[in-house]
């Protein structure tokens, strides 16, 4: 209950920060095979109040095109009325959530409810979250991500965030979103170039690559206080940041010693250290998730493809070896599989490598996808592709199916990156 | 009153304005030819330009005002058509070793930002290895790469690509004006 104050103060910091503008518009074009039929209740209470907490639940479960929403014929229900789990049976829910919107003892704003299994006639559990007018919608996502993880046994991602890149009217605006694209804050405007974003671990700071002082530079920004740190501002270039998981350390890749080669620093940009020594190109660091190795992207055999490295150098191994231009490799968070870009017939498209098997699956039929990023549930990714000659993001779910749109009214949106799960 | 003082207001304007020349009042050179903002570069004493450079870095008719070099597709070897180009400007970092040049690497658009930054830089690590070749030295030369994020031209076809696979050449004199 404390964590949605902390996020609101969270919140109120991005907004003072920047002010907010180019809100992301989200269109559905694809939904699972086999939707699980959920009912949501109006929440008892305040109507305005209970109308934000359940469209905003109700928007995140279908968007996620693994549940079907029942029409509930208005019906509001708190968390402790009698439930006829025979009627929402016979009206196709499988599930039913229903509560309220009240005060708290201390007099604070509070959502709670409570999920049903229709078909056993039981509760599921229920939850309380302390909220705000203005935080409604986080008290909603919060719902979601309850029910999302009951009835589908994953962790959900609608109360994440996400980074990326609107360039509009020759400027660049770094900015944070609710993962449905809602609530958009600017973190840092630029008339140059802002490339790369990477969030911690722990989802306070972005490492990024902003081209400010004419060249590529990283920085590290604190998204509460607006701070910024510069990592990295070596001789040549300076990019491709990634946070090792413990969040401590940075894999960079730097040109100072000639071509591009990766580096480890700490996230002070103390503690430089060399990781790869080729004649070639090595970029695009990606820590895997138990933080091992690093997948990164090579022309050392000639034409880019993805490598696999130890965390602190030595013999890279090649992953990649169907086509000639295989690049921007993401493991997922899971460690089960790797997402990355790949050139086909001169189209740029998603692609997704199981591990183990290593067998390759091409999820998209564009022609200009760039930058993937999982969600942490590693159950969609987030890519930058390219509609009717305009940058706009897209949610892609892992295994191809389902795929969401997300676009701005007045620029190019790039360089997404999504980020860890809410703490 | 009020009709009083605006009289007395054009009056004062146009006093202000017949104390300049009036440019074709001789019936001399037409006036768009004349005046700072028409037609004329500013010069300033000691033959440098407005950036601070001597004019021939940047007199179009001096082959050193040329300063890019253009690549082909996912390539980073300098080409022989540039071989003078580039001996041009060595022979001039040698007779001037106070000068320093930054070597901007530039990439088309297509396919990843980061793998296309590393890709600039190459182009631009290929000159600037020309460069040291030929006599011009390490502390002179910085370079780095630029990516795809800045496109000379914003098209999305072949023309438009090739002049964005690009390394530019901009100088800095001894004491620290320049384009960088």
């Amino acid at each position: 209950m404390q964590r949605i104050t902390r996020r609101a103060f969270l919140a109120f910091a991005l907004l003072t920060a920047g002010v907010a503008q180019a809100q992301l518009s989200i269109e559905i074009t694809g939904a699972g095979a086999n939707r699980i039929p959920v009912a949501i209740a109006d929440l008892l209470g305040d109507a305005t109040a209970s109308r934000v907490i359940t469209s905003t639940v109700r928007s995140d479960l279908e968007r996620s095109g693994l549940f079907k929403l029942i029409d509930t014929t208005g019906a509001a229900l708190d968390e402790n009325a009698q439930i006829n789990h025979g009627d929402w049976k016979s009206r196709g829910a499988d599930a039913l959530a229903a509560g309220s919107i009240g005060r708290s003892p201390d007099g604070r704003m509070e959502a709670r409810f409570r999920l049903y299994d229709t078909q056993k006639a039981v509760s599921l559990g229920g939850a309380a979250y302390i909220t705000s007018n203005e935080q409604l919608r986080a008290a909603g996502h919060r719902i979601a991500d309850y029910i999302y993880e009951k009835l589908t046994g994953e962790k959900g991602i609608f109360s994440t965030r996400i980074a990326y890149v609107v360039k509009s009217r020759g400027q660049f605006l770094l900015q944070i979103a609710d993962a449905d694209g809602q609530g958009a804050a600017t973190a840092l405007t630029s008339t140059e170039p802002i490339i790369s974003p990477a969030w911690s671990p722990d989802g306070s700071k972005l490492a990024y690559v902003s081209f400010e002082k004419k060249k590529p530079v990283i920085y590290v920004h604190s998204l509460a206080s607006g701070q910024r740190s510069i990592v990295a501002n070596f001789k040549g270039s300076n990019s491709a940041p990634a946070w090792s998981p413990d969040g401590r350390k940075l894999a960079i890749v730097l040109s100072k010693d000639g071509n591009s080669q990766l580096y480890a620093v700490n996230a002070d940009g103390s503690g430089l250290q060399r990781l790869t020594q080729s004649g070639g190109i090595d970029t695009e660091p990606r820590y895997s998730a138990d933080g091992g190795t690093i997948f990164f992207t090579s022309d050392r055999g000639g034409s880019p493809q993805i490598y696999q490295v130890g965390a602190s150098g030595g013999e890279a191994r090649r992953v990649t070896f169907e086509g000639s231009y295989n690049v921007s490799p993401r493991p997922s968070p899971d460690g089960k599989s790797l997402a990355f870009i790949s050139r086909r017939e001169g189209r740029f498209q998603l692609a997704t490598m199981d591990l183990a098997s290593r067998q390759v699956q091409v999820l998209t039929d564009s022609n200009k996808d760039e930058s993937p990023s999982f969600a942490p549930n590693s159950r969609m990714i987030l890519i930058a592709t390219e509609v009717g000659g305009r940058g706009v993001l897209s949610a892609v779910s892992s295994d191809g199916r389902i795929k969401q749109r997300l676009s701005v009214a007045a620029g190019d949106v790039r360089e997404p990156a999504w980020g860890p799960f809410y703490k | 009153m009020k009709k009083l003082l605006i009289p007395a207001l054009l009056s004062a304007l146009i006093l202000g304005c017949s104390s300049t020349p009036i440019p074709d009042e001789n019936g001399g050179a037409p006036v768009e030819s004349r005046g700072a903002s028409s037609g004329v570069a500013p010069v300033t004493a000691g033959g440098v330009d407005a950036n601070g450079l001597p004019r021939e870095l940047t007199d179009p008719k001096s082959k050193l005002s040329q300063r890019s070099i253009y690549f082909d597709l996912d390539k980073y070897e300098v080409k022989d058509e540039y071989k003078d180009l580039v001996a041009s400007h060595a022979k001039y970092l040698v007779a001037n070793r106070g000068f320093k040049m930054l070597i901007q690497g530039n990439t088309d658009e297509r396919g990843s930002r980061e793998y296309n930054l590393s890709l600039g830089q190459k182009r631009a690590e290929a000159v600037k290895r020309s460069l040291v070749l030929l006599g011009a030295k390490e502390e002179q030369l910085e370079s780095v790469s630029l990516g795809e994020e800045k496109p000379k031209n914003a098209g999305h076809d072949e023309s438009a690509w090739s002049e964005n696979r690009r390394a530019d050449m901009l100088y800095k004199a001894a004491d620290g004006r320049g384009e960088f």
